[in-house]
């Protein structure tokens, strides 16, 4: 018998994904993978990069069901590689737009290689 | 094709600040790109709840090994080949008659990969990590498990340090049966404490 949802009720569970893998794009795998190898070569601690991780995942307008964990999990990993002087966000920036002009300047079904940004020296 | 162009590729901005990171990282020789492929792989495709199972049922199976994992979880998981390797410890918490176990990460994320893979998105989620230490119950009850007031629920917060396994009891009819056969009624859910183990009568 299902019953209507009373109104003040807590906010709900997100549903699963169905997916068997748990990740929902190949960036977040990639993401995730990126944190996991930094911190085996000793960059950071596991409870640096937790509190690094909590910190963004308390950020006021994190989704409630989830679906930028990946998201704030990214943004976390930027903020340690910026504190630890790895890289800025400007250079970040202009690599990651480099691989943007690059995708877009790859005919569709070849890989993307940084080196088919018009703009790369 | 009558409509042609050459530039039908558009990154996912976070795909290409992604990207961006694996190339500053590798150029500083601070990651080899093969080596995030096998990281993805390995916890894609080769680590799951089907580790934390197979701990389950040799726990249910062998009451030497049970005693072990309750004293030393760390150790008793190791010696399966399902190692950490954020150098945390683990700790088996067994469900009683009297007691339930349930696992969350109010911090963050922290979850036993180990022995159950990466989470799964309601673990991670807000609603989780508030609702499961302020009303356990409630929370069961959406995984529909509906626990009687008698029995006792237990919330045990994960950090980056301590990992959490539940063992769930074994379901009263499933004596004699195999470890390959009890590690095959091993759910995830039960290994963090939001399902209980059944067996179809």
């Amino acid at each position: 018998m299902s019953q209507p949802e009373p109104e003040d009720k807590q906010p709900k569970l997100p549903l699963e994904i169905g997916a068997p893998t748990p990740f929902s794009q190949p960036w977040q795998a990639h993401a995730f993978a990126l944190v996991v190898a930094l911190h085996e070569k000793g960059l950071f601690t596991w409870s640096e990069w937790a509190d690094a991780l909590s910190g963004s995942l308390k950020r006021p307008d994190v989704a409630a069901d989830g679906s930028d964990y990946y998201n704030c999990w990214l943004s976390a990993l930027e903020g340690l590689i910026n504190s630890k002087d790895i890289a800025g966000t400007g250079e970040i920036d202009d690599v990651a737009a480099s691989w943007a002009r690059a995708a877009h300047a790859t005919p569709h079904g070849m890989p993307i290689l940084l080196n088919n940004d018009p703009l790369a020296s | 094709m009558t409509h042609s162009h050459d530039h039908d590729n558009e990154l996912d901005p976070m795909d290409a600040r992604v990207r961006a990171l694996e190339t500053i990282l590798s150029q500083k020789g601070l990651i080899d790109p093969g080596a995030i492929d096998v990281i993805v792989d390995t916890y894609q495709n080769k680590i799951g709840p089907q580790n934390g199972a197979r701990v389950v049922a040799k726990a249910w199976s062998d009451d030497a090994y049970a005693t072990w994992l309750k004293e030393d979880a760390t150790a008793a998981i190791s010696s399966l080949g399902f190692t950490g390797r954020q150098g945390e410890h683990m700790r088996a918490v067994f469900n009683t008659p009297q007691t339930h176990n349930m696992v969350v990460c109010t911090l963050c994320s922290c979850y036993p990969w180990s022995v159950l893979g990466l989470p799964p998105v309601w673990y991670k989620s807000p609603p989780y990590r508030s609702r499961a230490v302020i009303d356990p119950r409630d929370v069961l009850e959406e995984f529909g498990v509906t626990l009687s007031k008698d029995i006792n629920i237990r919330v045990w917060d994960s950090t980056a340090e301590l990992r959490y396994l539940v063992v769930p009891m074994r379901p009263d009819n499933a004596q004699g049966l195999s470890e390959d056969a009890l590690a095959a009624l091993v759910t995830r859910d039960s290994m963090i404490g939001t399902g209980i183990v059944g067996m179809a009568s």
